[in-house]
């Protein structure tokens, strides 16, 4: 063992008020804006390469907008919304199935999604080596998908846990931590969703 | 006038000598201690240090006479290749995180960082990312291969990245290890930005933080927007290369400028994201040796953030040649000759707070001051390569190369030199020797300078960067031969370094809690600190609370 002995200013008398943020709300805002980089650069990718394909199938042609799966996914932000502040209010059943609802909108989010690539890889021939719209197109919309399936995994964790009883109040800052990054994955699907189906068309 | 009250506090922690070896790397391998985890950055650096030196001794070999066949052309595009991305990624990066990992804490008053476990995945992912990339050295053209190592350059312009023009898996090595890099780096921006927003001590404001942890502050958050463009782009280079998607590839219409800017939107800032933390070590480092508080707190913040808020907006000014057009030329000539001026503010406040002091020739203000003045001259030739028509006259050529090293050697690691020599005595407890110390000083000063000013000569002569040889006769040889001497001078000096680190460790005077009389929390602790750091939790009343707590009648509470 080694023994030593230290001086470490301490104040008693300070009787302020001393808070600082939750570490788990500042690591997720970071984990948002490094993500945010990430979006904009392939974006920026999307629109200069928008119409510079030297061959078909042009989005015009191909691309439909995916309305319903759209709602959908907005429509999880305000479940999981309300999943927090029940969790808050103690009210554990509510919680759980608005959890249960974000979790099934999400997944319809996805399946829209999935048909919409089966129906342009099966019946439209486009790949993502097509063309230069192929090759934008699924890496926006499938770096897109791939941070929806990492935000499907932790609340589908979250509802398993709900539906065990192991979520307590004591929990909704660490909800409220998932719930930012889920806002962050749909208000990304607006950013796509207006670059890809309204100005790439 | 104000007496701080202070608490006694016994501090223990288990020897590590006399346990059976095996507990004692179990212990390391497993470790969510910011302490360990930022000196396993460093040591790890260090072997990187060593690796990336020896390419570059084995270039000046190459060079150091005309028509010279000491390395093939392919061995000198790996080479530099490797010199770059290990300087960059798996020196420079994990250094500055190590440094910023282990002191954060300590100088906030935390126990730990805000993620323990995030801290120790950064990382080993990071150390994973340059095993990998040195893996290429024997797996690179796939197993059944003799292996080589990516020669892409360290920026990797397309199309030469294209699997067409780069067959095997040599550049996917480059790539693979530099995105996992990037993955490490940002978890441990985002710890470092927590911690700092989330774990400081009761009284320590904003306001009261060491400009140490500000700047930190400032690289960390750079981080977030200059490290996650580059990993965008390496993912794109992988679909290309993977799943034949057209991101680069010119022959579909894509484009390799785009490639371009995507590099240096990262690349530049980059810059500021490793030359920070070396103006966070002078910070701390050169009030305590003139024996003043630091001229200008304010003025260094806003200074700071300032860099990184400009820094964002230069990236082009590495693409004059490529023909941005008049209005982006005028945009990124501005913006970049902008930038020197808040790091004009902090030279000056460097100077003011030396200004009246009582200066202490330690081995670190040595270092310090060396620093000031060649980071001036860095800044001076950076404001003339600012100048588009000069950039076309020079771009690409040693003058460059000699420009950029002249920031991160003659600043960059000259601040970390001065980081090592003063902060130990507070990881080991034992000081280094001073008198090695001065030999390793004036060896690398002169080393450096034989180097890197003489080598913007051949650059302003017009010789080229990263050619593998050049004819005689072109006024380049003299010059060259001086550059390599330089290295040879500059690597006998890190060797004394390097034996300066060990010996001391062993055999170094006792060094005590706080050695240089310093001002900041971690000289508070025993050296080396406990496991938990701090006994209690510490309050602090001011930006100096040492100060504070050593001068109860003159505090410095009543002049901030």
């Amino acid at each position: 063992m080694m023994n030593t002995t230290s001086a470490i200013p301490i104040d008693g008398a300070m009787e302020t008020p001393w808070t600082l943020p939750y570490r788990g709300t500042v690591g997720m805002a970071c984990l948002i804006v490094a993500e945010a980089a990430i979006f904009i650069i392939f974006i920026v990718a999307y629109i200069y390469y928008i119409g510079k394909s030297l061959s078909g199938p042009t989005p015009a042609q191909v691309l439909e907008m995916p309305i319903f799966g759209t709602i959908c996914l907005l429509s999880s932000s305000i479940t999981v919304h309300f999943a927090v502040s029940a969790l808050r209010k103690q009210n554990l059943r509510t919680c759980t199935i608005h959890l249960a609802g974000t979790v099934l909108l999400g997944s319809i989010f996805l399946i829209t999604t999935a048909q919409e690539w089966y129906h342009l890889i099966h019946t439209e021939g486009l790949t993502i080596r097509t063309n230069l719209f192929g090759t934008t197109y699924y890496s926006l919309v499938g770096l897109h998908a791939s941070h929806v399936v990492v935000g499907l995994i932790m609340l589908s964790l979250t509802l398993c846990f709900a539906l065990m009883g192991r979520v307590t109040e004591e929990h909704s800052e660490k909800l409220e931590v998932l719930s930012l990054y889920w806002h962050f994955v749909d208000g990304v699907w607006v950013v796509v969703f207006l670059v890809v189906y309204v100005l790439g068309r | 006038m104000t007496t701080t009250p202070v608490i006694e506090a016994i501090d223990e922690t288990a020897a590590s000598h006399g346990r059976p070896p095996l507990n004692v790397v179990y212990e390391w391998l497993t470790t969510v201690d910011h302490k360990k985890i930022g000196l396993m950055y460093i040591v790890y650096a260090l072997i990187f240090l060593v690796i990336a030196g020896f390419q570059a001794i084995l270039m000046r070999i190459q060079l150091a006479v005309p028509n010279n066949h000491f390395v093939s052309p392919q061995v000198f595009n790996q080479l530099f290749t490797m010199h770059g991305t290990t300087m960059v990624f798996f020196v420079g990066m994990p250094i500055l995180f190590g440094f910023g990992n282990y002191l954060i804490p300590l100088m906030i008053g935390a126990r730990d960082m805000a993620f323990p476990r995030l801290n120790a995945f950064s990382f080993w992912i990071s150390a994973f990312a340059g095993v990998l990339l040195y893996f290429s050295y024997v797996g690179g053209s796939g197993l059944y291969a003799a292996g080589s190592a990516p020669d892409v350059g360290w920026f990797a312009y397309a199309p030469l990245t294209a699997k067409v023009f780069s067959p095997g898996h040599s550049t996917d090595y480059w790539t693979l290890a530099v995105f996992l890099s990037g993955v490490g780096s940002i978890g441990t921006a985002l710890n470092i930005v927590t911690t700092i927003l989330s774990m400081r001590c009761k009284g320590m404001t904003m306001g009261r933080m060491p400009l140490l942890v500000w700047l930190y502050l400032v690289m960390a958050s750079l981080v977030f927007v200059t490290v996650s463009p580059l990993t965008a782009a390496q993912i794109m280079l992988t679909l290309d290369r993977y799943l034949g998607a057209h991101f680069f590839d010119t022959q579909a219409g894509g484009s390799a400028v785009l490639w371009m800017h995507f590099f240096w939107i990262f690349g530049h800032p980059e810059v500021y994201v490793l030359v920070l933390p070396a103006f966070a070590f002078v910070n701390e480092i050169v009030p305590v040796f003139s024996r003043k508080a630091i001229f200008g707190y304010a003025a260094m913040v806003a200074a700071s953030v300032g860099i990184g808020f400009i820094s964002l907006s230069v990236w082009a000014h590495h693409m004059f040649t490529v023909g941005l057009g008049p209005a982006g030329n005028t945009f990124f000539v501005f913006a970049t000759m902008v930038i020197s001026v808040p790091t004009g503010i902090k030279i000056f406040n460097w100077l003011a707070t030396i200004w009246g002091g009582k200066v202490i020739f330690a081995v670190p203000m040595m270092f310090c001051i060396a620093f000031i003045f060649q980071f001036l001259v860095a800044g001076l030739t950076g404001i003339m390569l600012s100048a588009a028509p000069f950039d076309w006259q020079l771009g690409n050529s040693y003058f460059v190369v000699a420009h950029f090293h002249y920031v991160l050697v003659g600043a960059i690691l000259f601040a970390l030199f001065a980081a090592f020599y003063y902060w130990y005595p507070k990881v080991t407890g034992r000081m280094m020797s001073e008198k090695l110390g001065k030999w390793h000083f004036w060896l690398f000063v002169i080393g450096f300078h034989l180097t890197f000013d003489f080598m913007h000569i051949p650059g302003l002569l017009g010789m080229p960067r990263r050619i593998y040889t050049y004819e005689a006769g072109r006024e380049w040889e003299t010059l060259n031969l001086i550059v390599g001497i330089g290295a040879i001078i500059q690597t006998i000096a890190t060797l004394i370094f390097v034996y300066n680190l060990v010996r001391s460790y062993f055999q170094g005077e006792v060094a005590g809690h706080d050695p240089w009389d310093a001002w900041t929390l971690e000289w508070a602790t025993p050296s080396p600190p406990p496991s938990y750091n701090f006994a209690v939790d510490p309050t602090v009343n001011s930006r100096r609370p040492l100060w504070d707590l050593k001068h109860p009648e003159d505090s410095d509470t009543g002049y901030e």
